[in-house]
């Protein structure tokens, strides 16, 4: 009992970081249609940042543990924007209106760029981190194993949902948000009505870029351990989490993080671990053959 | 222009600066830093001047639309004069050059043929497949598993590599080829991690990371080829000195056989009702249903004979490494092949040969950078993407016509919902 609520604990965490990431892909689904492939790497790119960051920010000898934080997270979420909005200016929108498969091989060229640019100018080592926020709150103890609810895991927690709040906010009730609904609709009738539809394209991978830095800085601390190829292996998953989902549904993408999240923990936990990839990859498979619409997405109904 | 130019500048120092400009290096107990200004400088001057110089041809270039599809007919033209030439310039390849480029020609030809496998489900049925890796790591470890299980040949082996790679195909292939495009690529990519990862892990069957060793070598008629002559070999049979580059020049016509067979059966599939079903399932699928044609098993034959080929190409690779492990199945390798037929122009066969020239001879040139290299095969991708998204040989000439065949160039189609 006490084991499997351990569990859960973690596995609600891991799918915080997931639906951080699931929900980059989603708008970006929503609004263009195309599967940003590179969003993975995106991540990567953020966590590395924050590694950077951190590492600066010790040096120049900032103890306190909330305020670097603070920091790397703004300076990880900003730079990773630029990312977003340079991969979308360089790689998808001299594409907009090409044919249907030219974006998303543009995409996987773009991956493995950002995978082989860090890999290049970072090293292909993995990189560990110290620990940063070492400790928790025992929940109980039962047989000698202790459920331990770590400050990491409450900070993870908060964050995520300071966040999804925020963006909500941003999403549901202010002009942006209103003009990346619109575009998601009917990107032509958003521009003929004023909108400036490329701006807002390029707004919405810069906060799905922002959103996956901070899964990547959650990530860095959570694990401790990064490499260059995180982004692979993580995109497919957030992938999977936002068309568990229903892609295109911000609430959606979310809910399918914390399901893919606890469903990879509880397989690691009793079925095997080295397997934990093939249960992802195979509910991916599962979801789109027997509910491609997802938890909460809409039928998608194609116009001839 | 100068102000476009200097905003680039400050961006690239805003993606560059922490990047390159800081290295971690891990040390003894923390990670370090490394910081290396004079980079991010020559990369900020790179991107300033790079983008001043795209400003200028581009404020050069006479405006209007720009003409499409010369590179296409005049491809299309000296193809049928160019393909014979070109075609005994590889026959006879081992008889002029030096073995190192036999062996790159072994390389360049497995590519052309897995290019030309994979063209059949991309390029000719429109169906974006990701994991294309997967069926020639499922051929590969075929060959492998019953070569050394049950002493069977390379020739016995070579079509059960086949029957079972398209065996796979079908039954990966049946329960996703409902999805739309973009569903499909990121399905077909979960499958060929799958594969990997169940290989990487079985370790009582497949060796796991190990790999598998000691695959045997291809004989032909029975001879076997080896440095040291000998009772039933090669060199033995025919009377001539034993020389180890034999059997790379055997190779080397095996994989020329294989990939002219792909080839052959994809241009004679083209003709056939099945494959002209492929074609105008690429164009339109809604028109396709609306006439009565089998969506799904028109798919599943078009995975199929791509799987089934990728099978083919698989056991070869195994044959000639003699060692197979789950890292040469990567996803990577399915991108590259993607890259080949996606560069060659979605369904051309001679495009897809040039491009195979072009990708791996050329990557075969960045061999000193070999860091660098994934890094200009990705950027190369997208270049390619932005501008050539139709490929090298880009329109497209009807299979089968009443009266001339005339061509359409690229600007002339569009792509339905496969």
């Amino acid at each position: 009992m006490a084991y499997a609520l351990q569990q859960l604990i973690n596995g609600l965490t891991l799918g915080m970081i997931y639906g951080l990431i699931a929900v980059g892909y989603t708008m970006v689904y929503g609004i263009i249609g195309m599967i940003n492939f590179a969003h993975g790497d995106i991540f990567m790119v953020g966590a590395f940042l924050s590694l950077i960051s951190l590492t600066v920010l010790s040096g120049l000898g900032i103890t306190s543990v909330p305020l670097a934080l603070a920091l790397t997270l703004v300076f990880a979420a900003g730079i990773a924007g630029l990312y977003g909005w340079t991969v979308e200016r360089v790689a998808y929108r001299p594409l907009r209106g090409s044919f249907r498969l030219a974006p998303l091989i543009s995409a996987i060229g773009m991956s493995i760029v950002l995978q082989n640019f860090v890999q290049v100018s970072q090293g292909a080592r993995v990189k560990p981190m110290p620990e940063m926020l070492p400790g928790g709150i025992k929940l109980l103890t039962e047989d000698n194993f202790a459920v331990q609810l770590s400050w990491m895991q409450i900070a993870i927690t908060i964050v995520t949902l300071l966040l999804l709040v925020a963006f909500t906010y941003l999403v549901t009730r202010t002009p942006l948000g209103r003009a990346m609904r619109a575009c998601e609709q009917d990107q032509k009738m958003a521009g003929l009505l004023g909108i400036d539809t490329d701006r807002t394209i390029s707004i919405t991978f810069v906060i799905g870029a922002a959103l996956a830095a901070v899964a990547g800085l959650m990530f860095l601390l959570y694990y401790g351990v990064i490499d260059f190829y995180i982004g692979f292996i993580a995109g497919v998953k957030a992938f999977t989490a936002a068309v568990l989902g229903g892609i295109g549904s911000l609430p959606g993408a979310v809910l399918g993080g914390l399901a893919i999240g606890l469903i990879e923990t509880f397989w690691s936990a009793y079925f095997s671990v080295q397997y934990k990839d093939v249960a992802a990859f195979s509910i991916l498979v599962l979801v789109l053959i027997f509910m491609p619409t997802g938890l909460l997405g809409r039928a998608d109904v194609e116009k001839v | 222009m100068l102000r476009d130019a200097a905003v680039s500048a400050v961006i690239a120092f805003g993606l560059f600066g922490a990047m390159i400009g800081l290295k971690t290096e891990v040390g003894v107990q923390t990670i370090e830093l490394t910081p290396r200004p004079y980079l991010v400088l020559a990369a900020v001057v790179l991107v300033f001047f790079g983008r001043l110089a795209l400003l200028a041809w581009k404020k050069s270039r006479p405006a209007g639309t720009p003409k499409r599809g010369r590179i296409t007919a005049v491809a299309n033209k000296a193809g049928r004069y160019l393909t014979p030439v070109v075609l005994v310039l590889t026959i006879t390849l081992p008889f002029y050059a030096e073995r190192y480029y036999v062996d790159l020609g072994v390389l360049v030809l497995t590519y052309v043929m897995l290019g030309w496998g994979l063209n059949i489900v991309v390029g000719l049925a429109g169906l974006l497949d990701l994991g294309y890796v997967a069926f020639y790591a499922v051929g590969a470890y075929s060959y492998a598993l019953i070569a050394q299980n049950f002493g069977l040949g390379f020739w016995t082996c070579l079509p059960l590599a086949g029957i079972l790679a398209a065996f796979w195909g079908v039954l990966l292939g049946f329960p996703v080829l409902r999805l739309r495009g973009d569903y499909l690529a990121i399905v077909t990519l979960a499958f060929g991690e799958i594969i990997r990862v169940v290989i990487l892990n079985w370790t009582s069957l497949t060796g796991g990371p190990n790999g598998l060793s000691g695959i045997p070598r291809p004989t032909l008629f029975g001879l076997v080829f080896n440095s040291s002559g000998g009772e039933g070999s090669f060199a033995e049979f025919f009377g001539i000195e034993p020389n180890i580059s034999q059997r790379g020049i055997f190779l080397f016509y095996v994989i020329l056989g294989l990939a002219l067979l792909t080839n052959w059966v994809s241009l004679r599939l083209r003709r056939l009702p099945l494959g002209r079903a492929w074609e105008a399932l690429r164009e339109d699928e809604i028109a396709c249903r609306a006439l009565g044609i089998d969506v799904t098993v028109t798919k599943l034959t078009a995975f199929a004979m791509g799987a089934c080929f990728a099978g083919f190409a698989g056991a070869f690779f195994a044959t000639r490494q003699a060692f197979i492990s789950p890292e040469s199945f990567t996803f990577i390798e399915s991108a590259i092949v993607l890259a080949i037929v996606v560069l060659g122009g979605l369904g051309s066969q001679i495009g897809v040969a040039l491009a195979a020239v072009v990708m791996i001879g050329g990557g075969e040139l960045f061999r000193d950078f070999q860091e660098y290299r994934m890094l200009i095969f990705g950027g190369a991708l997208v270049i390619m993407m932005v501008v050539r998204p139709r490929g090298l040989v880009s329109g497209r000439t009807p299979s089968v016509s009443l009266g001339d065949k005339r061509h359409i160039s690229a600007d002339m189609m569009t792509e339905g919902h496969g």
